[in-house]
């Protein structure tokens, strides 16, 4: 039995209000931004991935990804 | 609270669902939902001198108002000292009323540490899905469900109608949970009045709202925005559980062992 350790996306002081959507999608394009910056695979950015998944439905994610790659995302990336 | 029987003086059942004929709340799980019972308390008695001060003197007014008891009805239209007196004693109760419900409104928005775990509630027509990604390691999840009211015509002995799910929330005990609210479809809402929590859940929204249940138990709630035709028959159960470790990886193992 395994203890798990309980660990999330911390409160972020940017976005102090109820609603968090800006706040999983500033970090699906930190992430995203940090793996351009820092190339794919980098363990520093898995921090962020860690806290865009805790954050974001699978749904949002996936729709991103798939318009990540067409190249349709609409976001600074 | 409900005592089952004369025999058991020591056991407490806690009114974490809705009681037929229920006047009073369900019994606090939350500090947010105690808070908001104290308040309320806090409010009630204030109402109640109000409510006894005005009734008696409505009462009395009526009760002189009568033509063979008091024939001569006074004419009095002036009275500086008694009018300053009645404009500052109700601005003044108020006061009394709005000091607790500031402190409660802005002790909810405090930020104190930071959750422990985020959980997403995901509003459908007509179920719900919960996701827990607080431990995958690439973008599947390691752990969504849906859960389904439990149909009239189901449920087992001693379970109650309408309220129940198949797969219950199961959240730890004292710990600082964030949930995110959000919906697939229309916009509904995730309640649960044990926890004093009550967010709507809007498409393309993410709502979040903060709890720490402190103590183990089934709390039952209902889906607070109409949603459709089975928009009765949503319901958010969560479970408070100590071994909430053993619990969840129990669940992973055979999630992970099929992705």
């Amino acid at each position: 039995m395994a203890e798990i350790e309980l660990k999330t996306a911390p409160a972020d002081f940017r976005f102090p209000t109820t609603n968090q959507s800006r706040h999983c999608f500033t970090r699906y394009i930190e992430f995203h931004r940090c793996l351009a910056a820092k190339g794919d695979g980098s363990a520093e950015c898995e921090k962020f991935a860690k806290y865009y998944r805790s954050l974001c439905p699978g749904e949002w994610v996936d729709r991103w990804n798939e318009q990540r790659e067409n190249g349709i995302f609409p976001g600074p990336l | 609270m409900s005592f089952t029987g004369i025999f058991h003086f020591f056991t407490n059942s806690p009114c974490d669902a809705a009681e037929p004929w229920q006047l009073g709340s369900q019994d606090a799980a939350t500090p947010m939902m105690q808070g908001i019972i104290d308040l309320h308390h806090d409010i009630f008695f204030f109402l109640i001198l109000i409510l006894v001060f005005v009734s008696r003197i409505l009462v009395r007014a009526l009760w002189h108002f009568h033509s063979k008891k008091n024939p001569i009805p006074q004419r009095i239209v002036h009275g500086t000292t008694i009018e300053i007196l009645r404009t500052i004693f109700p601005s003044i109760i108020p006061m009394f009323i709005a000091i607790p419900s500031f402190a409660l409104l802005y002790s909810m928005d405090e930020v104190v540490v930071d959750p422990a775990m985020t959980i997403k509630a995901i509003g459908h027509q007509w179920y719900r899905s919960y996701e827990y990604s607080d431990y995958n390691s690439s973008d599947e999840q390691s752990l969504t469900f849906d859960s389904y009211t439990i149909p009239e015509d189901d449920p087992e002995l001693g379970q109650s109608r309408l309220l129940e799910v198949d797969n219950r929330v199961v959240v730890p005990a004292k710990t600082h949970l964030r949930i995110i609210v959000t919906s697939a479809d229309v916009p509904h809402s995730w309640a649960v009045p044990s926890s004093g929590v009550k967010c709507d859940a809007v498409p393309g929204r993410l709502n979040q709202i903060s709890i720490s249940v402190q103590r183990e138990g089934v709390y039952y709630g209902q889906c607070s925005e109409i949603c459709g035709t089975n928009h009765a028959s949503i319901v958010v159960e969560a479970v408070s559980r100590k071994d909430y470790g053993s619990r969840v990886s129990n669940q992973l193992i055979p999630q992970t062992g099929e992705a």
